[in-house]
């Protein structure tokens, strides 16, 4: 039942069975641990990962099912090199508690690639599936911007 | 405090001791007979270590829990401001769980006294009150309490060690003290030639720290305090690299999960796991009495093969659905009461004939905690030692409950406290680490990360209990002249402080009636009685606790006052708060300000003001709403806060709207409910919160007015939920008494 996967550029091979969400095998086997746990059933967005670049819930992907290529929030940037959604989330001091915001990153990133100059309305769309407790809502919406300025400028 | 006695524990109270290649200092404790929970040579005096200094650098070491709230950005700045070391250099890391760091802001809570009116006879007691946290060892991250805790003792932490390493390097030069200067994390000679602090860290642990004549820095000349600082935090928080319970690998680590009774405190009488034996990757299925846990090489197989275990539970201890829960707690008004904190006046004088009379019920549902980060724990069980790695609020008790659930004793344990995915009171608890422990326990030797599912999470809280409210007002000529408030629930207090110490404290409970018997109005009469109702389902500490039902209470029932007396709800506040409290009707004022309030609206907008003052800081919240095709839009809200001083302006901005969101979300949508003694909600879907789309633009002022600390963490909760209901009530003409308002109103999706 071994899978090989493609995550941020290397090549892993995990001894699961096919239906193990990409999640834990991401956790547990292959200790890429930023993407996070929080519902199991795809309503808050902790587990973002990009599949080919798109935002997709890892905690729903069986491993089986997993089409391409993974970024996670490791692959996407790194203290010293932060991607420019990283470095708008610093900008901005966005984490409170942090726990979510691995997934609101993802899930911005992929709207940025899409959308390099969303609206409010876009904005909203794209990270309403992203809940955040500590409510810092507004910070992420301010950091979107800047990031999507900075992504247009560069 | 005298400022005499405040001087003399400056002078008794700081030291520092020899660590490994450096120095620590810190602060003396009371009788100095706590041990240091760090390493230190022999023959050194016991401290509380709040700076390392190695060759590695500059370590602040915080006493308090990284759970958002930004405690490792402001304790390090108090340290910072003292020492001079550039903020990029500054490491920061949780201090290991230790009677020293207990929490001396904790219990200024507990005194049965209206805390906005401080004479010197009540500062003493709150004083004195610190020491009963020390005897409890309650190294408790909680009540709003960090800064007003750390404000004195971490800056003078800071200042003795820059002072001390003067000295060291005073006495390399054979110059004086006062020749020299600190910059950077160096002292600097007449020369100009740096010596960095690393250099003098040994020679400095090698003579006795200066702790006479340090004068902390004025407020005017601070460049660390007062400003944004950026998050120590937050590029682990905005890289992955934040290490939460949850995120903890050990070698050889196993991965397990449980299933408890959902009947709450009900027994197991059967389990039949022979299916989920066989299932691939389990490895064990341990009966735990009143649930099971799996472990297994994953944790999505352990959860799995959870499900497939077939368990037959008995009956929950108390009734089986909400309905019949609230019909206890409403009937417990009419008990006698457990508290009567404020009886100014004559709450029972019979009103005139011209005066105009008002009666409220109102209730509030069972709430849960629901942090992003599920409950977790990591432990590793040796025989004589248990090691235990979690997000906790409460590491010192965690420690203590874990260790004795394995039997071993408390000096055998050791928990090391990551990164916090949320606590909002939740993480003050120890099931997670106990139950942890005992799985670990069936394993000696292999380290076992125990994950609950949402599931579980959702369904096994220490919930906001359930409230209900009598209230009775009389207007007599358009003011407020009586307030009579009776409030019933569950307490939280008797019920956590019997889990805690095993003693139910007698005496008027304060933390079922903050919010509405200590509120600054001054109403000529004013009665505030707390009613407690005896109910099994365990509760504990939400944000902002009683503050959080009794806030809505009473403010909507202020605000019903005001509308019944034809007056503007938020200058009817204001005639209650002048005279009485002059920072509270400056936050009113404020919001005003900012709002640009007028008492109008147009139709189809409506707005609601609310204040509530808390955990020694008055706040006050104006929101606007707004009918979007028969669904209610909330649009904006205003925020003004006097935290007396405002030691880092973006962090307590991140938390006034945190507290807000945190009570909107609870207003709009919370409720845990019951049925077959089980709770009702499993999972975000169906016990959601507010999302981006739906929070108000928001907009805080801070003010600095009052003459101490206050917390921040908490204190925008309580006037949330009213500020929301008042607005609605603009818009609707509809008074709601019960939360949530989902139930009465559709919001936008």
């Amino acid at each position: 039942m071994a899978t090989t996967l493609t995550i941020n550029g290397d090549t892993h091979t995990v001894d699961l069975p096919d239906d193990v969400p990409l999640l834990w095998a991401l956790r547990d086997e292959i200790g890429l641990t930023g993407t996070k746990f929080g519902c199991g059933v795809a309503a808050c967005g902790a587990c973002t990962v990009h599949i080919e670049g798109e935002a997709v819930r890892s905690c729903q992907i069986a491993l089986a099912d997993v089409w391409g290529p993974v970024t996670t929030i490791e692959g996407l940037g790194q203290p010293g090199n932060l991607h420019a959604v990283q470095a708008a989330w610093v900008e901005h001091q966005v984490a409170q508690c942090g726990y979510c915001q691995s997934g609101q990153i993802m899930q911005a990133a992929d709207l940025l690639s899409r959308t390099p100059d969303p609206t409010d309305q876009e904005i909203d769309d794209a990270m309403a599936g992203n809940l955040c407790r500590c409510g810092t809502y507004d910070r992420i919406r301010a950091a979107i911007r800047t990031a999507a300025a900075n992504l247009q400028g560069a | 405090m005298s400022r005499f006695g405040t001087i003399a524990r400056r002078t008794f109270l700081l030291g520092t001791a020899a660590i490994a290649g450096g120095v620590a200092f810190g602060y003396y404790q009371y009788a100095r007979a706590l041990p240091n929970p760090l390493p230190h040579g022999e023959g050194q005096n016991p401290i509380t270590p709040y700076v390392l200094i190695d060759q590695d650098g500059v370590t602040i070491i915080t006493p308090r829990a990284e759970m958002g709230q930004g405690v490792y950005t402001t304790l390090a700045a108090l340290v910072a401001e003292e020492l001079d070391v550039t903020w990029e250099d500054i490491r920061v890391a949780h201090g290991p769980p230790d009677q020293a760091y207990y929490n001396g802001g904790l219990m200024s809570h507990g005194l049965p006294i209206n805390d906005y009116e401080r004479s010197g006879f009540q500062e003493m007691m709150i004083e004195a009150m610190t020491v009963v946290p020390k005897m409890a060892a309650l190294q408790v991250t909680g009540g709003s309490t960090s800064m007003l805790d750390a404000y004195e003792k971490m800056r003078l932490a800071g200042a003795s060690a820059r002072e001390t390493l003067k000295q060291a390097a005073a006495d390399r030069l054979g110059l004086s003290r006062a020749d020299l200067r600190t910059e950077a994390g160096a002292v600097i000679p007449p020369d100009g030639t740096p010596i960095p602090y690393a250099d003098l860290a040994e020679a400095a642990a090698r003579i006795d720290p200066v702790t006479r004549g340090i004068e902390l820095r004025s407020q005017d000349s601070w460049r660390y305090l007062g400003q944004s600082m950026p998050r120590t935090d937050v590029v682990a928080k905005s890289t992955g690299t934040a290490t939460f319970g949850a995120d903890i690998r050990l070698p050889g680590m196993k991965h397990a999960t449980l299933r408890m009774s959902p009947r709450l405190g009900g027994e197991m009488r059967h389990f039949d796991a022979s299916a989920a034996e066989a299932m691939p990757g389990v490895e064990r299925i341990i009966d735990l009495g009143t649930g099971i846990a799996v472990v297994a090489s994953n944790t999505w197989l352990a959860m799995q093969a959870a499900e497939a275990v077939e368990i037959e539970w008995g009956p929950a201890p108390y009734p089986e659905s909400s309905a019949e829960m609230m019909e206890i707690i409403r009937a417990a008004l009419d008990n006698n009461p457990n508290s009567t904190l404020r009886n100014d006046g004559d709450a029972d004088e019979a009103p005139d004939a011209a005066d105009i009379v008002l009666e409220a019920e109102y209730t509030v549902p069972w709430l849960a905690h629901s942090t992003m980060e599920p409950m977790n724990a990591v432990a590793l069980y040796t025989g004589d030692a248990l090691e235990l790695w979690c997000g906790t609020q409460a590491p010192v008790l965690a420690e203590q409950k874990a260790a004795e659930a394995v039997g071993l004793d408390a000096a055998q344990a050791t928990c090391h406290v990551t990164f916090l995915g949320g606590g909002f009171g939740r993480r003050g608890e120890t099931d997670f680490a106990v139950l942890a422990a005992r799985i670990a326990a069936e394993m000696p030797g292999t380290p076992v990360k125990t994950i609950w599912s949402r599931d579980e999470d959702m369904r096994h809280d220490f919930y906001r209990p359930a409230a209900a409210a009598r209230m009775h007002g009389v207007i007599r000529q358009g003011f407020a002249h009586t307030l009579d408030g009776r409030v019933a629930a569950p307490s939280v207090t008797r019920q956590s402080l019997n889990r805690v110490a095993g003693f139910t404290p007698p005496g008027p409970d304060k933390g079922h009636v903050e919010g509405m018997f200590n509120q600054p109005y001054g109403i000529p009469n004013y009665r505030v009685q707390g009613h407690l109702a005896d109910l099994a389902v365990p509760i504990g500490f939400w944000r902002s606790v009683g503050n959080s039902f009794n806030g809505f209470f009473m403010e909507s029932f202020i605000d019903e006052m005001a509308h019944a007396a034809g007056r503007d709800p938020l200058a009817f506040r204001l005639d209650l708060a002048r005279g009485e409290h002059a920072p509270t009707a400056g936050v009113l004022e404020a919001v005003a300000d900012m709002a640009n309030w007028s008492g109008e609206t147009p139709a189809g907008i409506g707005r609601g003001v609310a204040m509530t003052y808390s955990f020694h800081t008055p706040v006050a919240i104006a929101m606007e709403v707004s009918d979007r095709d028969g669904a209610i839009s909330m649009d904006r809200a205003w925020i003004a806060c006097d935290v007396g001083t405002a030691l880092d302006p973006g962090i307590i901005e991140q938390q006034m709207i945190s507290g807000l969101i945190y009570g909107l979300s609870a207003a709009v949508m919370g409720e845990i409910s019951f049925a077959g003694g089980e709770v009702e909600q499993f999972n975000f879907p169906d016990y959601d919160a507010l999302r981006i789309h739906q929070v108000p633009q928001t907009e805080v002022r801070i003010l600095e007015t009052q003459p101490h600390l206050g917390g921040v963490g908490e204190p925008s909760t309580p006037p949330s939920m009213a500020a929301l209901a008042n607005a609605i009530y603009d818009l609707t003409g509809e008074r709601i008494r019960d939360l949530p308002l989902n139930r009465r109103f559709d919001f936008i999706l």
